[in-house]
C-alpha cells in the first residue's frame, strides 16, 4: 500500500536526517546520519524550508529546495518526511489560489503582500467544516476510488469524497450526514484485518499519475467557444494540445479564453513561471465572469496554482507537477477536468536551471537529456478514462510553449510537438497585424479530426467534415496566390483567382478572427459557429456565379451582405441563431439581384 | 555603509576574476554580505555564491585586483546585502549601492532593505489598469501604458531611446494627480556622456526634486551592474508601498546588465546556454522586472520603462527575446524611421502593450480608443506591405484602393507617430489625430470601427 496515498490523518514524520553542508542557490548537499529515499520531500535548515531528494549517494544527499535559501548556513539540521513529494487533495481546492508547492496564496496574503521564505500554511483550510453526505453502504466491501460520500465544494462542482485508490477492504464504519472538517474521520476502512481511519484529505505523489480502470478514445470534442479550434483544429476531451508562438502572439489571452469558455467541470489553471499581473488578472476576472452553461462565476469551478516568474524556480519545476495530480483528482470524480499550463517553457528552463546547478551533461541548448522523458510523462498524463468507480472522466491538457527567438525548431516545441496531437501555431505577423487569434492555419494541426467527426456529425450537421475541408481549402488557394500577389499586385490576377482571395479574407474576418474583448464574440456556441462558416462559404459560391458573368470584384465586395457577415460574429447573438438564417437570406437577395443585373449586361 | 562586527577571516584559497574562495567558512551563509580587504588596504564589498563548509566561492564587487591569498583578510557582515531607503533620497545620485555620488553626505536611512525584495504574492496583486498620459501619441494611442506595467523599450545603437525615456519622464502624468510622482533611474553600465544626457532633461523639465538616480558607469566592475537596479527597486518599493507614492523607474541599458551576468557567469564556470548567457537568464530578469505593479489596499504603484540596446538590431536576441517574455509589452524603435527623420522612430507594429485593453475606454480614456487602435493597425499593417508591393512593381502600377494606403502609411508616420521632441499630447489630441488619419482610407474598409463612431469622430 502506498504510504503517501494513505486518506486520513497521517502524522507527519519529521525528525533529522542530517545537516547542510554545501549551499549554492535552490541545490543543498546533505550529510546523513539517516537512510531518506529518492524524491522523498524535505523540509531543510531552521526555516524549514520545502525541499526534495533529487540525488542520494552514500552518507550524502542532494537537495532541491522550493523556496529561497539566502541565509541558510552550512550546518543547519535537514529533515525528512517519509513521504514522496506530494500535495493534498481535498474540499477546498476549488477557488483557491496555491504555489507551485501548494501553499495557499489566498492565506499567507495575512503574512503581507510579499511571499517570505519558510511561510506556511495547511493548503486546505483545517477550520472549516463540509456538509458531509454519505452515499456508500457500511459493512459492504468497498474498492479504492469508490465515492464515500459527497460535499457541496461549491454551487456547481460536487465534490465527491474516493476512498483512496489503492484502499480495498470493508466499510466499517461512515459518518452519518453532518458538518466535519477535512481532517475529520468521515469513514474506516478494515483492510486485512486492520483498521484504517479516512477523511476527507488524501495526499498523493505528484510525479505518479493517479490510477483508473479503461483508457477510452477520445471522441467528444472539448467545446472551446473559439471558431478557429471548434471548427478547424478541435481538441477532444482528453486530449493535449500545445501553443507554441513568441512573445505577443496571444498565447496567454488564448489560455484564458480557453479557461473561460471552455466545456469542462473543472479548470486547473497553472501559471507557470510567468507575470505576476497575469495570475491578478485571472482573480480579478474569474469571480465576475459566469460560465456560459451554468451561468455561475467562473471561480466556482477553478483552481489556480500561479508560481510567477520571479518566485523560486525549482517550485515552478513541481507547480505542473501539482496542477497534473489536482486535476487527475478531480477526474476520478467523474468530471471532464481541463488543465492549462502557461507555459511549459519555463518550466523546462526550471528543469534546465537546476540541471546546471547540479553539473550534469546539457543535450540541446543547455537542457538536460531526459527533457524529452519528462514532457511525455507530462502529457501522458491526459486522457479520456473511465475510473476506478466506473464514471467517464477526463484530463484534457493545453500547454503554451514559449520559443526562444519565436523560432519553432527549439526542442521544447518540438519534443512538445511528439507528445501532443493539437498544434495550435502563433503567429507573430498576423499577431503584429492585430488578428486574433493569431492562430496560423497553415501550420497548426489537429489529430483528432476523425475521432471528433461523429459528434459534429451526429449533432449539427452531417456534412461538417466537407464544410471543413471547403473551408481550408479556400484558404490554401489563397496562400498560393498570395505568394504571386507579393511580387505582381492584387490587380494583375484574373478575377476568379481574385475572388478566392476575396473570400479567403472574408472567412478571416468573419469567422477566423474573434474578439476575447468583445461581450458577444468572446464566446461563441457550436451552432453559431457552423451558421457562420456556412454562410460565409455561400456567399463565396454565389459570387463566384456572378463573377463568371463578368461582374468586377469590387461589386461583391461593396455589397452590404459581405459587410452584415463580417459584423455577424459581434452583432448576432448566441441564442439568436435564426439571425443567421435572416443573413443567408439577404445574401441571397443581393446575389440574385447582381446576378440578374450582369445576366442583361451578358 | 553599517559598520558591524563579524567573523574575521585571513587568508584565501584563491582569487580567479571576479571571484574569492574561502576555505572553511562554517558559520556563513549563502548570500551573506562579506568586506575583503586586499594587500592595498582597500576594502571591497562581496557576496557569498557558494556556502560550505570546505570552500566558500565570494563574488567581490569592486574588483580583486589587489588581492592575494596571504595577504587578504575577509570580515563576514552576518546579513544580506542591504541598501538604505529613504524619501529624501529623492533629488539625489548614488552609487549602486546606495551611497551619494553627487559630493553630498550618505543618505539618513529611513530603514534598510534586502537588495533583493521578495515576490510579492500574486493573489494580492491590484492588476493595473490606471491610465498613464505620456504625451507621445504611438504610445498613447497605440501601446497605452498604465500604473504598475513593466512597458520597455528595445531600441538599436545610436537610436533615441535616450530622448524618449527623458520625454516620457517629463511628460508622465495619470489624468487628475500630480501629488505623490516619483522617477527613479538606474543607469547600468553608461558612458559618463549619457549619465549626463539623462541628468541634464531632468533639471531641464525642473522635476530634480523628484527623480533620484542611481550610476554605474561603464568602467565600474561588471558584477556591481547586477546590484544597481536591485538598489533603485528597492528604494522604489519602499516610496511606493511604504510612502504610497506612484514611482516610475527607467532602467538602461538592461543589454549591458545581461553582459555582465554573462562575464560573471562565465567566471563561474557555468555551463552556458544560447549565445553564452546562462539558462537562468529569463529567472533573473523576471526577478528585475517582476517587482513592477500594485498591491491591493496600497495607494502606490512601480512602473517600469526598461530600456534595452537589441545587438544589431535583432529582436531575436536572447536578451531582448527573454525581456519580451516578462514584459507586458514592447515599444519597439526602428532604424528605418529614424532615417526618414520620423522622431520617436516607434514602429508600432512589432510594438504592444499587453494591459493596453483593460486600461482604455469609456471613463479611463475615451470609449473609440479600442476600435480606432485596432482600425489604424490593420491599416498601417495593410500600408506596409503595399509599400512593400510598391518597392517591386512600382507605386504607378498599383489600384487606387492600394494607392490611398499608400498616402495614410506616409501621413500617418510623419503626422501621427512623428511629433516634437517637447510636444505634449494629451489622449484627446492623439485620438482626433488618429480619425484624421482614417479620412485617408475608403469608407468600406473601416470595418473594425462602429457606424455610430464612424458618424461621430469621421467628420
Amino acid at each position: 500500500m502506498n504510504d503517501a496515498g494513505a486518506g486520513g490523518a497521517v502524522k507527519r514524520r519529521s525528525e533529522a536526517v542530517g545537516r547542510a553542508v554545501w549551499i549554492s542557490g535552490p541545490v543543498v548537499r546533505a550529510d546523513l546520519t539517516a537512510s531518506v529515499f529518492m524524491g522523498e520531500q524535505m523540509e531543510v535548515g531552521a526555516n524549514r524550508l520545502i525541499g526534495e531528494i533529487i540525488g542520494v549517494s552514500g552518507a550524502q544527499a542532494l537537495i532541491q529546495v522550493y523556496e529561497e535559501t539566502e541565509g541558510m548556513q552550512p550546518g543547519e539540521p535537514v529533515f525528512g518526511t517519509g513521504l514522496a513529494m506530494y500535495i493534498e487533495l481535498g474540499p477546498g481546492l476549488i477557488g483557491g489560489v496555491f504555489d507551485g508547492v501548494q501553499r495557499p496564496l489566498n492565506l499567507l496574503r495575512r503574512k503581507g503582500p510579499f511571499v517570505e521564505k519558510g511561510a506556511k500554511a495547511d493548503p486546505l483550510d483545517p477550520a472549516r467544516r463540509w456538509r458531509f453526505v454519505p452515499k456508500a453502504t457500511p459493512l459492504a466491501k468497498i474498492r479504492g476510488g469508490e465515492v464515500l460520500g459527497v460535499v457541496p465544494e461549491t454551487p456547481v462542482v460536487e465534490h465527491r469524497v474516493l476512498a483512496p485508490p489503492d484502499w480495498s477492504g470493508d466499510l466499517v464504519a461512515i459518518a452519518p450526514e453532518g458538518d466535519y472538517a477535512v481532517r475529520d474521520r468521515i469513514a474506516t476502512i478494515r483492510i486485512d484485518g486492520r483498521e484504517f481511519p479516512v477523511s476527507m484529505v488524501q495526499r498523493w505523489p505528484v510525479k505518479q499519475a493517479r490510477p483508473y480502470q479503461e483508457h477510452l478514445r477520445p471522441i467528444v470534442p472539448l467545446i472551446t467557444g473559439q471558431r478557429v479550434f471548434d471548427l478547424f483544429f478541435p481538441l477532444a476531451k482528453g486530449g493535449s494540445a500545445a501553443i507554441p508562438g513568441g512573445f505577443g502572439t496571444g498565447k496567454t489571452v488564448t489560455q484564458h479564453q480557453l479557461s473561460k469558455w471552455a466545456e469542462a467541470d473543472v479548470i486547473v489553471y497553472v501559471g507557470c513561471g510567468e507575470r505576476g499581473n497575469e495570475m491578478a488578472e485571472v482573480l480579478m476576472d474569474f469571480p465576475k465572469l459566469s460560465d456560459p452553461r451554468t451561468g455561475r462565476p467562473l471561480m466556482e469551478k477553478t483552481v489556480l496554482i500561479g508560481n510567477t516568474s520571479n518566485m523560486p524556480v525549482a517550485a515552478r519545476e513541481a507547480s505542473i507537477y501539482t496542477g497534473i495530480t489536482m486535476a487527475e483528482y478531480y477526474r476520478d470524480m467523474g468530471y471532464h477536468v481541463a488543465l492549462m499550463a502557461d507555459s511549459t517553457s519555463r518550466w523546462a528552463e526550471a528543469l534546465r536551471e537546476v540541471s546546471a546547478r547540479l553539473e550534469e551533461m546539457p543535450a540541446e541548448e543547455g537542457f538536460p537529456a531526459y527533457l524529452a522523458t519528462r514532457l511525455a510523462q507530462f502529457y501522458e498524463r491526459a486522457g479520456r478514462v473511465r475510473t476506478l468507480s466506473g464514471r467517464e472522466g477526463s484530463v484534457t491538457i493545453i500547454g503554451a510553449v514559449s520559443p526562444a527567438g519565436g523560432d519553432f525548431s527549439e526542442p521544447v516545441t518540438q519534443h512538445t510537438k511528439r507528445f501532443t496531437r493539437c498544434f495550435w501555431a502563433l503567429d507573430k505577423d498576423l499577431a503584429g497585424a492585430r488578428y486574433f487569434p493569431a492562430i496560423n492555419y497553415l501550420e497548426s494541426y489537429s489529430g483528432y479530426l476523425d475521432d471528433v467527426s461523429e459528434w459534429w456529425r451526429d449533432r449539427y450537421d452531417p456534412k461538417w467534415r466537407d464544410i471543413r475541408e471547403q473551408a481550408m481549402q479556400l484558404l490554401q488557394e489563397d496562400d498560393r496566390l498570395q505568394r504571386i500577389v507579393r511580387l505582381v499586385g492584387e490587380d494583375a490576377l484574373p478575377d476568379e483567382q481574385r475572388l478566392i482571395i476575396e473570400g479567403s479574407r472574408l472567412l478571416q474576418e468573419g469567422c477566423l478572427q474573434q474578439n476575447a474583448n468583445d461581450p458577444v464574440d468572446t464566446y461563441c456556441r457550436p451552432e453559431k459557429q457552423l451558421g457562420l462558416l456556412k454562410a460565409i462559404l455561400h456567399f463565396v459560391s454565389r459570387a463566384k456565379e456572378i463573377v463568371k458573368r463578368g461582374a468586377p470584384i469590387h461589386r461583391i465586395r461593396e455589397t452590404p451582405a459581405r459587410e452584415s457577415i463580417v459584423r455577424a460574429k459581434d452583432k448576432i447573438p448566441n441564442d439568436h441563431p435564426e439571425l443567421l438564417d435572416e443573413l443567408v437570406a439577404a445574401i441571397d437577395r443581393e446575389m440574385d439581384a447582381l446576378y440578374a443585373e450582369f445576366q442583361k449586361v451578358g | 555603509m553599517r559598520s558591524e562586527s563579524g567573523k574575521i577571516y585571513r587568508g584565501l584559497a584563491g582569487v580567479s576574476g571576479a571571484l574569492v574562495f574561502l576555505q572553511g567558512g562554517g558559520g556563513v551563509a549563502y548570500g551573506e554580505m562579506v568586506e575583503i580587504v586586499g594587500d592595498d588596504g582597500r576594502t571591497r564589498a562581496g557576496r557569498v555564491l557558494i556556502a560550505s563548509r570546505e570552500t566558500l566561492a565570494i563574488e567581490v564587487y569592486q574588483g580583486t585586483e589587489g588581492i592575494s591569498p596571504t595577504g587578504a583578510r575577509i570580515r563576514c557582515l552576518g546579513r544580506p546585502l542591504e541598501t538604505p531607503v529613504a524619501v529624501e533620497m529623492l533629488g539625489r545620485t548614488f552609487d549602486s549601492f546606495g551611497r551619494a555620488l553627487d559630493g553630498g553626505p550618505d543618505p539618513l536611512a529611513d530603514d534598510w532593505r534586502n537588495v533583493n525584495g521578495a515576490a510579492i504574492n500574486p493573489a494580492v496583486r491590484a492588476y493595473p489598469r490606471d491610465f498613464l498620459q505620456t504625451g507621445i501619441s504611438a504610445i498613447d494611442g497605440l501601446n497605452t501604458l498604465v500604473r504598475g506595467q513593466k512597458l520597455p523599450i528595445f531600441s538599436g545603437s545610436g537610436l533615441p531611446h535616450i530622448q524618449l525615456a527623458a520625454q516620457i519622464v517629463r511628460q508622465a502624468q495619470a489624468p487628475g494627480e500630480t501629488e505623490g510622482f516619483a522617477v527613479i533611474f538606474a543607469i547600468i553600465g553608461a558612458s559618463r556622456d549619457v549619465a549626463d544626457i539623462f541628468r541634464r532633461s531632468v533639471e531641464e523639465s525642473g522635476a530634480l526634486q523628484r527623480v533620484a538616480m542611481f550610476v554605474n558607469f561603464a568602467d565600474d566592475p561588471a558584477v556591481e551592474r547586477l546590484v544597481t537596479p536591485r538598489t533603485a527597486l528597492s528604494l522604489a518599493e519602499y516610496l511606493a508601498f511604504d510612502c504610497g507614492m506612484h514611482v516610475l523607474v527607467v532602467m538602461t541599458d538592461i543589454t549591458q546588465y545581461c553582459e555582465a551576468l554573462r562575464e560573471v557567469a562565465s567566471a563561474k564556470g557555468e555551463v552556458p546556454s544560447r549565445k553564452g548567457y546562462p539558462g537562468y537568464l529569463y529567472s533573473d530578469l523576471a526577478a528585475l522586472f517582476e517587482r513592477a505593479g500594485r498591491i491591493q489596499n496600497k495607494a502606490g504603484s512601480i512602473t517600469q520603462v526598461p530600456i534595452l540596446t537589441m545587438p544589431n538590431d535583432d529582436i531575436t536576441h536572447p536578451i531582448p527575446d527573454l525581456t519580451g517574455y516578462i514584459t507586458e509589452g514592447q515599444i519597439v524603435l526602428e532604424r528605418d524611421l529614424d532615417r526618414a527623420g520620423i522622431y520617436p522612430p516607434i514602429n508600432v507594429l512589432p510594438s504592444l502593450s499587453r494591459l493596453m485593453s483593460d486600461g482604455i475606454g469609456e471613463g479611463r480614456t475615451r470609449s473609440d480608443h479600442a476600435h480606432l487602435s485596432s482600425q489604424l493597425y490593420s491599416a498601417y499593417a495593410y500600408a506596409r506591405r503595399i509599400r512593400m508591393l510598391a518597392a517591386i512593381v512600382g507605386e504607378e502600377e498599383l489600384a487606387g484602393r492600394d494607392r490611398k494606403y499608400l498616402d495614410f502609411g506616409r501621413r500617418f508616420e510623419r503626422e501621427f507617430i512623428g511629433q516634437a521632441i517637447d510636444e505634449n499630447r494629451t489622449i484627446e489630441q492623439t485620438l482626433d489625430l488618429g480619425w484624421l488619419m482614417l479620412r485617408e482610407l475608403p469608407a468600406a474598409d473601416l470595418t473594425r470601427v462602429s457606424a455610430e463612431e464612424i458618424a461621430r469622430h469621421l467628420k
